[in-house]
């Protein structure tokens, strides 16, 4: 591997330097990379062809129609704002909570959200029907006199994913300056030195600088920690403001929350499982991390198991002809075979993560982790479209069967993800330098003194 | 003073011993000094004798301002400028402006922690007097550094060096402006 780095001393907690810069400051990419991005960028011309034809042809060429009108568009709204949501809860509240273990995964599951809120943001762009007019929802003075109505949770929505979207950028790239200096310290290539160098802004580590850019993140996560949770549930309450069977529940935002967090530790997982091998990191992503995250997913996947229990349990316990129509809908109607995958996908796979062994052992959890993504693609599918095709009354039920143009556009987003975050792993630091330098000083320096 | 000097900059090996040296410039009575890490150093900015940040406070009025602000633009246009009677409800529905002012007061004092953190810290500075020194390259890598500036009154090239020297450290460097 031809490394252009200069060389550092062995010391003792500064080889993580080394290590990561030199991931990104080799001058050859390996094939696998160039692999990966050629069949996702594969993808994301599929989009835009997909995107360009709904432009040009309108929202018909969806399987959307009366009485589904939600349809993919917002199924994948709903999966990728929750896959989003980890690395918003691995940035912030694990920081909150000192749990240093994070300092290893953040980075990558900061950049993981950012992609996710992207393709998530995208959907209901799309799904306008007239997308040039999007500029609508904003509140500002038009020539037509007319205002926003801010008592609908569509204009929440347009808030929360904004501002979601908006500080996740602002604390990912906060916590990268830091960073983006040691590579252009490190940096040989005089090109490479000055964009290193125009990004870093200058920064030179000084103690005050660091002493006013701790607060700042400290801020920043104490903020986007509420914020993570406040967007999932306004996310749900798009559902729950209405009345429609199956939706109209207090329950939801808890639920949705709790399985974003789920859903976005899987994809955490599924990225960070083959990557490790690849980069040959598992020095600093080590068995004992994804133990931990194997642990929230097997948690939130409780939470989640719970929710469709209660589900269940309101259909029956409201006697109301409507909503027990739709749970048995829902279990036995035309849609059962995706009610039952994302039982078993959701509750009964994710069982197995009670076995300390299964979480250490990468081979099993990766599949683990794939299975639980498309278990929660599985419950939006099942929550938006098994409630909307049979609703009140039986002349306006109808199937929903989504077209080429559904999966080619979700295809498309899923390659725009990996697509960014190959990109990602070849321009910038996966981990964070600094902050698992700083943790191997502090281990250190607490192992001296707990010597004395 | 020193003409045609920003100041002495000597190099360490590891953060404990950089505390103690600028625990020891300042007890020298050294004041206009700073020092350089790879990574946060605790205690290194009482050591130097400087003034924690009081950066919370800004954001914490921002936010004030920016759940204010978010509140009022609801309640201007759906009770003052583009009142919709909807079922007799009254017109100012606080509840359903709860979501839309907490995002707000977010992304306000999120935009204001970032801009006023670089902006406090003259950043974005492409050039500093210290980037001319080779070795200071390490103070984003593996090695810490103490900087007195040629604008403290104590300031004297030789003296200071002395000073420097008997800190232990890696190596002393005059930095040029």
């Amino acid at each position: 591997m031809a490394v252009e780095t200069a060389p550092l001393d062995a010391s003792r907690y500064t080889w993580v330097v080394e290590k990561i810069s030199s991931i990104v400051l080799r001058k050859r990419s390996p094939k696998w990379w160039y692999t990966t991005v050629m069949i996702s960028g594969a993808f994301v011309c599929l989009l835009v062809v997909a995107i360009a034809y709904l432009f040009g042809k309108g929202i018909g060429i969806w399987g959307v129609n009366n009485p589904v009108f939600w349809g993919f568009a917002i199924i994948n709204f709903v999966w990728w704002v929750g896959i989003g949501h980890a690395g918003t809860l691995i940035s912030a509240i694990l920081f909150l909570f000192k749990q240093e273990w994070r300092t290893a995964i953040n980075r990558s599951a900061e950049a993981m959200t950012l992609f996710a809120i992207a393709c998530a943001g995208l959907f209901p762009l799309i799904h306008l029907g007239r997308p040039w007019f999007a500029y609508w929802f904003l509140p500002y003075p038009s020539s037509t006199l007319l205002w926003p109505q801010f008592r609908s949770p569509l204009m929440w929505d347009v808030f929360a994913i904004g501002t979601y979207l908006t500080v996740s950028a602002i604390f990912w790239y906060i916590g990268l300056v830091p960073d983006l200096a040691t590579m252009r310290d490190r940096a040989q290539n005089r090109l490479v030195k000055i964009l290193y160098g125009i990004f870093s802004l200058g920064w030179r580590g000084s103690a005050m600088h660091w002493n006013r850019y701790e607060m700042a993140y400290l801020l920043l996560a104490g903020l986007a920690t509420p914020l993570v949770v406040s967007v999932h549930s306004v996310v749900s309450l798009d559902f729950a403001v209405g009345i429609i069977p199956g939706w109209h529940v207090t329950m939801f935002p808890p639920y949705f929350v709790a399985g974003a967090v789920f859903s976005g530790f899987a994809m955490v997982l599924t990225i960070l499982l083959p990557l490790r091998s690849a980069l040959d990191l598992k020095s600093i992503i080590t068995d004992d991390h994804v133990d931990k995250m194997a642990k929230v997913m097997l948690t939130t996947g409780l939470i989640v198991g719970y929710g469709y229990i209660m589900e269940a349990f309101f259909g029956w316990y409201s006697q109301n002809t409507y909503e027990l129509s739709m749970i048995k809908n829902r279990m036995f109607g035309p849609y059962a075979w995706a009610y039952w995958m994302l039982i078993f996908c959701n509750i009964l796979v994710p069982q197995l993560l009670w076995i300390p062994k299964v979480r250490r052992n990468a081979l099993i959890l990766f599949p683990i982790s794939i299975i639980i993504n498309v278990g929660m693609w599985l419950e939006r599918f099942v929550i938006v479209v098994t409630s909307l095709h049979r609703d009140f009354l039986p002349s306006a039920w109808d199937l929903y069967i989504p077209t080429f143009w559904d999966y080619a556009t979700y295809a498309g987003t899923l390659g725009f993800f990996f697509f960014c975050f190959m990109l990602f792993i070849r321009f910038l630091p996966m981990v964070s330098i600094f902050e698992v330098s700083e943790l191997r000083y502090r281990h250190r320096h607490a192992e001296a003194e707990g010597a004395h | 003073m020193a003409e045609g000097v920003y100041g002495l900059v000597a190099e360490f090996d590891d953060p404990d011993r950089l505390i103690e040296a600028a625990r020891r410039a300042r007890e020298s009575g050294y004041r206009r000094m700073d020092a350089y890490t790879p990574f946060p150093v605790h205690g290194l900015l009482e050591a130097l004798g400087k003034r924690p940040t009081r950066l919370q406070w800004i954001v914490f009025i921002a936010a004030v301002l920016g759940g204010v602000g978010g509140y009022y633009l609801q309640y201007w246009i759906a009770a003052v400028d583009y009142p919709i009677n909807v079922g007799g409800k009254p017109l100012n529905s606080w509840p359903n402006f709860i979501p839309v002012t907490f995002e707000m007061a977010v992304l306000v004092s999120a935009i204001v922690a970032a801009v006023v953190m670089f902006a406090l810290n003259g950043l974005p500075q492409p050039y500093h007097p210290l980037f001319k020194v080779e070795r200071f390259q390490r103070a984003s890598q593996d090695r810490f550094f103490l900087c007195i500036e040629a604008e403290d009154p104590r300031f004297d090239l030789e003296e200071t060096r002395r000073f420097l020297e008997s800190l232990n450290p890696l190596s002393v460097e005059v930095v040029e402006p």
